[in-house]
């Protein structure tokens, strides 16, 4: 009893020099620079949410509350199976958990999260669009995501969402004697269908489309994180208060924190409230074994977002030319592009097996694991270098990962 | 003989991983002590020295940002009408800058605009401005730390 008590003595002597030492309940200490870093990452410093000046209904509820009854709707499709949220999924952080998403066929990529991503300049692994809207019209009109086309969608926005439609964007233009299909898009007899509109009629119907992708926008710009053990642990630490259990991690995983912003360089890219520097890198991460063809990374996404057709300095987006300024100073060209891939957010990684852009590492252990080994990439050169982590060093980054996850939140 | 040709690879084999492990380590570690991260720095060749002033005066890690360059000669003189252009990056990660950024108007009295400046990650930056005035062609080198 005498030694239980005298334990326990130590340990509140210890805790007590810990919070003044401004270290952990695990004894951890963290320098200045350490806790400018860990304060780097915290959901309190992300920044408030700039206007989209190429998306005039960005901020508008009935806006949002227009897309959100777009983004569920399954007829905005070619079969009436697929909508955003097939792969997009609520209820799993927005994605759905398989290597390549699936619509009314099968894409060469993986379904990306939606939160947060209203701060992302580019969109896309490839960063192919630069915006919500522009990337919420890219699937609707692929072969294998929803299948439609132009013509179908104008005309089922004015049969079913008319009032909707109107009360944000104004009057519908004539749908009358439109063909059923039709579009840029889609096989030959939907592309000549289009072709055989007039300039005005494919403006006007292009028109009602883009403000699908803005509704939609509005709706996925109100998505975003909640905060997470980790970000309650840093706030403790940067109060200098004693950790309780909602807001302490334990030994390994302090341990594979201090790896994250030290040793194993994660923070070099991962960097910033939601944990991406929003740009792009080849890591040498194997070819995914399911797709057939040749992923060039940024260097093909760059090119189609200069040539967009919804990019922010097209007809369709609402921003002056001043406003578009990461389109204009975009790098165009150069080896650094190549098989380059986006920086995805780590917010809530722990939940979203397999990883990478093509579900090619099927845990966060095989991705540590990569990143650890610095493999040669398949093409275009790894910026990656070998590590050298220790077994329970991988493990700790592990199980520090899994301290980034909260339940996502959409602001009303 | 032999065994001076086995002490001879040994130590070449020695020497050639101390390089390469040097060369991992150099990844990231921390840039050289004795940098200049002054905002007025002088050319390579002496030919001009030049100023930047980031506006909002600090530089922000992963956010476009607008900087003025000012360009004199070593008397102090502004230089207008220089053609300018910008590249850098990170010399410890091998990589360049993660945008294009570009003099978007000549505001007089040796001071350019520069749009689309941008550092999308923390460490040592390297920003060169190549400098072609009526002095000649020239290199400023600006060196940051984020």
């Amino acid at each position: 009893m005498l030694r239980v008590l005298t334990f326990a003595g130590f340990a509140a002597l210890a805790m007590v020099a810990g919070v003044t030492r401004g270290s952990t309940s695990t004894g951890a200490t963290w320098s200045a620079e350490e806790r400018s870093m860990l304060a780097s990452l915290t959901l309190d410093k992300l920044d408030t949410l700039a206007p989209d000046p190429s998306n005039r209904v960005a901020d508008d509820t009935m806006a949002a509350r227009f897309g959100r009854q777009l983004f569920f709707d399954a007829k905005l499709s070619s079969n009436g199976k697929v909508a955003c949220s097939t792969c997009h999924l609520p209820e799993q952080d927005f994605q759905d958990n398989t290597p390549l998403a699936r619509g009314v066929g099968v894409t060469g990529r993986r379904t990306m999260p939606i939160a947060g991503t209203a701060h992302s300049p580019w969109l896309f692994w490839d960063g192919r669009t630069d915006s919500q809207w522009a990337q919420a019209l890219g699937p609707l009109e692929s072969a294998v995501e929803h299948g439609g086309d132009r013509t179908q969608y104008a005309q089922y926005i004015a049969a079913i969402y008319r009032r909707e439609y109107e009360r944000v964007f104004g009057r519908l233009p004539d749908m009358s004697r439109l063909p059923a299909h039709a579009g840029p898009a889609g096989d030959s007899a939907t592309r000549a269908a289009w072709s055989a509109l007039s300039v005005t009629r494919r403006d006007e119907i292009t028109r009602v489309f883009s403000n699908m992708g803005k509704a939609i926008a509005a709706f996925e710009r109100r998505i975003t994180f909640s905060p997470t053990r980790f970000d309650r642990y840093v706030a403790a630490q940067l109060a200098g208060r004693a950790h309780t259990s909602i807001d302490s991690l334990s030994q390994d995983e302090e341990a594979g924190l201090r790896l994250f912003i030290g040793k194993a360089n994660c923070i070099t890219c991962h960097n910033g409230a939601r944990l991406t520097d929003d740009h792009f890198h080849n890591t040498g991460v194997p070819a995914s074994s399911l797709v057939a063809a040749v992923d060039s990374g940024r260097t093909t996404g760059v090119r189609q977002v200069l040539a967009g057709e919804f990019n922010c300095l097209s007809p369709y987006s609402d921003a002056k030319p001043d406003d578009c300024s990461e389109l204009r100073f975009a790098v165009t060209e150069g080896d650094e592009l190549l098989r380059a891939i986006k920086t995805p957010s780590l917010r809530n990684v722990a939940s979203r097996a397999p990883f990478m852009h093509a579900g090619q590492l099927s845990t966060l252990r095989d991705v540590i694991a990569h990143y650890d080994r610095a493999p040669r990439a398949p093409f275009g050169k790894s910026e990656l270098k070998r590590l050298k982590l220790s077994a329970t060093e991988r493990r700790q980054i592990e199980a520090f990962l899994e301290t980034l996850s909260g339940p996502p939140r959409h602001r009303p | 003989m032999r065994s001076s040709y086995i002490n001879r690879s040994t130590v070449l084999a020695l020497g050639l991983g101390v390089i390469s492990l040097l060369q991992g380590c150099m990844m990231f570690a921390r840039p050289p002590k004795d940098l200049d991260y002054g905002r007025i720095r002088t050319s390579e060749a002496r030919l001009y020295r030049g100023e930047i002033r980031p506006d909002g005066d600090s530089i922000p890690k992963g956010k476009l940002q607008k900087w003025t360059l000012h360009l004199e000669d070593a008397g102090g003189a502004p230089i207008d009408a220089a053609k300018i252009t910008i590249d850098g990056g990170m010399p410890q990660h091998g990589h360049g800058l993660p945008t294009k950024p570009l003099v978007t108007k000549q505001l007089g009295n040796g001071d350019y605009r520069v749009e689309g400046m941008k550092f999308n990650m923390g460490g040592w930056w390297v920003v060169k401005f190549r400098v072609n005035a009526t002095l000649g062609a020239d290199s400023l080198v600006f060196n940051l730390k984020l």
